[in-house]
């Protein structure tokens, strides 16, 4: 059976008038990276949202269907027995930081604390997840006095450092270097292989196309389509809604009506760009 | 109007030192993007030129106005700063109140006021939304206004941080056509960002800072073609220069145009 399995899911938060998901069948096996694209308002952080559980227990509104992860329903179960499962990263890394903690150290332990996690391995495993992201040398820094992409690693590490069954992360690389973009990408990619169940919702095609598994394609609070990353993200149904595309799909799409590139496929990652242009 | 920076240092309270002697300047009307790892001072660097921050040694010069002998709020004539994050900057009930509320400040006439705050609205496609709470707005919309209320300033100098960030692609089309504008009017862009292929097709010249230097200065196409030195402040060229290089174009190739051009 899936890991996460939602059933026609529908959702409308306590003061819109139209529902934010609509009839959202979604399967997901243990161990598969799945990343969520989509346009602004389509629906994609509401759907992270009822991953981890906020929907519907913080956000109050109407829901229906079903919610379900490691074979438990979310509407049958509290919020702090579903994070034992599943952890999220937010949008915004400035939402997420708690406030209540002088250093990255601290902050990124606070999680651990608030399970019962001993002391002792606490520190192994924070020490761990700071490697892990490569932030050691933020450590003792206070969390306000980071940039942004700073910022952003260490909300990320302290929800790795959980060690969620299904992770789920919304935009965490948005203000993040393009290099240190790619590095967390492949963290994530090994945190797949080593069973961790992951949803990331990203722009960034080229990498998407590199590490994901699956891609699902959000619009108005639908699938739109869902399939492996190259035939996902090369579809004339996304171009033709405004989703972003990686520039190697843009550019050969302009070259293919210029006869200038004879593949049936087009391109999402410089690898495929760099076969299907060579001449 | 000019920036000049000087041997600039700063050292923030805690002991980081974020900036360790920039000297640069820009010219008016140039578009400029600065890029760089996470760290490297980006927003430090720019914070300067408002007078959020103070040297710690060195200056900055804009125009004819020391930022050490200038207090924010006279410097916010000159320059206007769309902050990375729009949460922290926006702060009045509707749309229309926090666009006015900068260039009622620099006392503008009324006339002039209406006439600013209605292209401000309209570039950034905001018109239809001006009786709204910026808060009851999708972050999407709220980095618009955040956008809009520093346009409608009608500073000779812009700053945007970030402006892209978790943005779709209709959006980030629609903050190009701001830039754009705003240079088709002679101003002055400085832009941070991490989105290199944004960069590459909308700023003549690229600022690479790491580690509170400036590692690489100078036109867009001769900086993003430098692969390994870029790598140093952990950005990677744009995806077709990437491409143009792999298929081994003797020139640099920065956008589309550039690269179909070069293919034929």
């Amino acid at each position: 059976m899936a890991f996460v399995n939602l059933q026609n899911l529908t959702y409308k938060y306590q003061f819109t008038k139209t529902p934010v998901l609509q009839n959202i069948n979604l399967q997901i096996q243990e161990g598969e990276f799945v990343s969520v694209v989509g346009p602004n308002g389509a629906g994609k952080s509401t759907l992270c949202y009822a991953l981890a559980g906020f929907v519907p227990h913080f956000f109050k509104g109407e829901i229906s269907g079903s919610i379900e992860v490691a074979g438990v329903e979310s509407s049958k179960s509290t919020l702090d027995e579903w994070v034992m499962n599943v952890g999220l990263a937010f949008q915004n890394p400035f939402n997420q930081i708690s406030g209540a903690k002088y250093t990255v150290f601290e902050e990124i332990a606070f999680g651990l604390e608030n399970t019962g996690v001993p002391r002792d391995e606490i520190k192994v495993r924070v020490d761990e997840a700071l490697r892990l992201t490569d932030i050691t040398e933020l450590a003792d820094r206070s969390p306000y006095s980071l940039s942004g992409g700073q910022q952003q690693r260490v909300a990320l590490t302290s929800i790795l450092v959980m060690q969620p069954k299904l992770l789920v992360l919304d935009e965490p690389t948005s203000q993040m270097d393009p290099i240190g973009t790619r590095e967390v990408f492949s963290v994530i990619r090994k945190m797949a292989e080593g069973g961790m169940t992951v949803v990331m919702v990203e722009h960034k095609m080229e990498w998407i196309a590199n590490f994901a598994d699956r891609v699902i394609a959000l619009k108005d609070g639908q699938i739109l389509l869902e399939g492996k990353p190259n035939e996902v993200l090369t579809s004339d149904l996304l171009a033709e809604n405004g989703f972003g595309l990686s520039r190697y799909t843009s550019t050969a799409r302009e070259a293919k009506k210029q006869g200038l590139w004879k593949k049936e496929n087009l391109p999402v990652t410089l690898d495929e760009a760099v076969k299907g242009f060579k001449k | 109007m000019n920036i000049k920076i000087k041997d600039l240092h700063f050292t923030y309270p805690s002991g980081l030192q974020a900036l360790q002697g920039i000297s640069l300047s820009i010219e008016a009307g140039e578009q400029v993007a600065i890029v760089g790892q996470n760290g490297a001072g980006k927003t430090t660097l720019v914070r300067h030129f408002n007078g959020l921050l103070q040297p710690t040694s060195g200056s900055v010069m804009v125009g004819d106005w020391d930022t050490k002998q200038n207090s924010v709020a006279k410097l916010a004539s000159r320059v206007g700063y769309v902050f990375q994050n729009p949460d922290e900057q926006l702060f009045s009930r509707d749309v229309e109140t926090e666009v006015r509320f900068g260039p009622r400040n620099l006392g503008y006439s009324s006339e002039k006021m209406d006439e600013l705050v209605k292209r401000a609205l309209t570039l950034t496609e905001l018109s239809d939304k001006t009786g709204d709470n910026p808060y009851d707005l999708s972050p999407t919309w709220r980095k618009m206004v955040a956008l809009a209320s520093v346009i409608a300033m009608d500073t000779s100098i812009v700053i945007f941080d970030e402006p892209t960030t978790g943005q779709d692609a209709v959006n980030v089309a629609r903050i190009a056509h701001v830039i754009a504008e705003l240079k088709r009017e002679g101003k002055t862009v400085i832009t941070i960002t991490h989105d290199i292929d944004f960069c590459a097709e909308n700023f003549e010249r690229v600022i690479a800072l790491s580690k509170g230097q400036v590692l690489l200065d100078g036109p867009a196409r001769e900086v993003l073609g430098q692969e390994e030195i870029l790598s140093q402040t952990y950005v990677d060229p744009p995806q077709l220069t990437r491409l143009g290089k792999k298929l081994g174009f003797k020139e640099i190739v920065r956008n589309q145009e550039e690269f179909l051009d070069a293919l034929r």
